[in-house]
């Protein structure tokens, strides 16, 4: 019998954590209702009593509530952050996912015995930086932004005893993860300082005979013959004209999808699976959690026999961003 | 509805769009405004969203039925619209397939829109709004069926 990694699912509705545990997620990760998470859209997210129930919900069944604050403290607005941290550990949430260094330490202070994640926007790439979170702030576990070869995120595994959770399927933007700004480029306002990206106030959908105009604070994003699949409304996922030429400047809409190499990260010793997407439905968390599971149920027994199953991609390839998908920086063979 | 009915994804044929498009349409506009109260009533919307829907005028076209709604939410109310004077502040058109597999929740709102099978017009943030709205709602009709792969 190998042991698995956990999988980790997004909620950002009571719907959706219950069916990320239903279909076999071993952790749901959530935030709260406010701009300390970096999903920070209207509608989305826990007040404290569905946070309550979601983890009476997922404890009832041995699952694990993970809570993202994620974001950076704004000038003058520390306390906040800092009683999301406290809510947090009142609420029993079983570990906290931090970002920031000064709330690290406020929490790793405040409430010793809560166990704490660095999060993906925490940005720390190499096991020096994960170490020096680990010794400081004493992190249980450290996210991986998604800029690592397969090879890298083993060398980092091999130099930590921090547990180390790597992303295995979801939208990918430019990866500057925590350090990204073009979003308020274009309408002032960013993960970093509202907890959203290129947040739905600014965004206009305009239909027009044969064509469907995105604009961003009216920036143009890109347009859509009626037949073209369209994409999210970001900076980073636009066409634009370059030196005269029309195309994706910055990066192609996809979806990250990890099931091909999914017996090499087992095997450099992963030690969870992370699934993007709390501003995704209930639907897509069924679709995208029962998926993984099937496909990480079956290398119980050894991955010899592992192969990948038609309908398993088909089911994330039809909830992927842009209906594509790329094993993203994990496959790198040029050094 | 029992899990293993799958929606299929179809279309009307031409005909029934026109012949529905000369019919009334304040049936429709009725029915849908009954189910939303009907939400209402047991509580399945919730109040702190909803206070962001005062007010505003939204219209729900079938495309392959011809079939369309406009309704308003005031003072605690969804209510019909029957002869709206202003362009809707959030529209959603599609077919009728689409809408039934997102009711069901068979398929995600995102997909559907991304695959222009869905198609929302208006403030982008209402239509947010709206979207987690209904995706936080636990139906009770379909919250005991979900598919689960696990053995």
């Amino acid at each position: 019998m190998t042991s698995l990694p956990d999988l980790v699912c997004p909620a950002g509705s009571l719907p959706a954590l219950k069916a990320a545990v239903d279909n076999g997620a071993d952790a749901v990760y959530l935030g709260f209702k406010n701009d300390t998470n970096a999903r920070n859209f209207a509608g989305l997210n826990f007040d404290a009593k569905t946070m309550a129930e979601g983890i009476r919900y997922a404890h009832g069944r041995g699952r694990e509530i993970l809570l993202a604050i994620n974001t950076f403290p704004q000038a003058g607005r520390t306390a906040d952050w800092q009683k999301a941290v406290d809510a947090a550990v009142d609420q029993g949430v079983d570990a906290i996912i931090l970002a920031d260094i000064g709330l690290l330490d406020y929490a790793r202070h405040s409430h010793p015995s809560q166990r704490l994640h660095l999060s993906v926007q925490g940005s720390a790439t190499s096991y020096e930086a994960i170490n020096f979170c680990q010794r400081e702030f004493g992190i249980r576990r450290a996210v991986l932004p998604r800029v690592l070869t397969l090879a890298q995120v083993e060398n980092v595994i091999k130099n930590t005893t921090v547990e180390i959770e790597v992303f295995g399927f979801g939208s990918l933007c430019v990866m500057n993860e925590g350090r990204c700004w073009l979003s308020s480029y274009a309408c002032g306002e960013s993960p970093n300082t509202v907890g959203a990206c290129s947040p739905a106030k600014y965004v206009k959908w305009d239909k027009k005979p044969g064509v469907m105009e995105t604009r961003l604070n009216g920036v143009l994003i890109d347009q859509f013959g009626d037949d073209e699949p369209a994409g999210y409304p970001t900076l980073c996922k636009g066409r634009f004209e370059v030196q005269g030429e029309t195309y994706y400047a910055l990066e192609e809409p996809t979806s990250l999808n990890v099931l091909e190499i999914l017996p090499d990260i087992l095997k450099i010793g992963v030690r969870a699976i992370k699934v993007e997407g709390r501003q995704r439905s209930p639907t897509y968390v069924a679709q995208v959690t029962r998926t993984l599971r099937a496909a990480l149920d079956s290398l119980r027994d050894g991955s010899e026999r592992f192969h990948v199953k038609p309908a398993w991609q088909a089911e994330l390839a039809k909830v992927s961003e842009g209906s594509q998908a790329t094993l993203g920086a994990y496959s790198r063979p040029w050094r | 509805m029992n899990s293993s009915f799958i929606i299929p994804k179809f279309r009307l044929p031409g005909f029934v769009a026109r012949l529905g498009q000369k019919l009334p349409q304040w049936p429709h506009a009725l029915a849908l405004v009954a189910g939303l109260n009907a939400a209402l009533k047991m509580k399945l919307l919730p109040e702190s969203e909803l206070a962001l829907l005062e007010d505003k005028l939204f219209r729900v076209r079938i495309l392959d039925t011809g079939g369309e709604a406009c309704y308003t939410y005031s003072n605690g109310l969804f209510r019909p619209v029957f002869t709206p004077q202003r362009e809707p502040d959030l529209a959603f058109a599609a077919h009728l397939s689409a809408y039934l597999q997102l009711l069901s929740r068979q398929e995600d709102p995102d997909t559907l829109f991304f695959n222009r099978e869905l198609e929302i017009t208006g403030d982008t943030e209402l239509g947010l709004i709206v979207k987690n709205m209904l995706d936080a709602v636990e139906w009770p009709k379909f919250s005991a069926g979900l598919p689960v792969f696990r053995h």
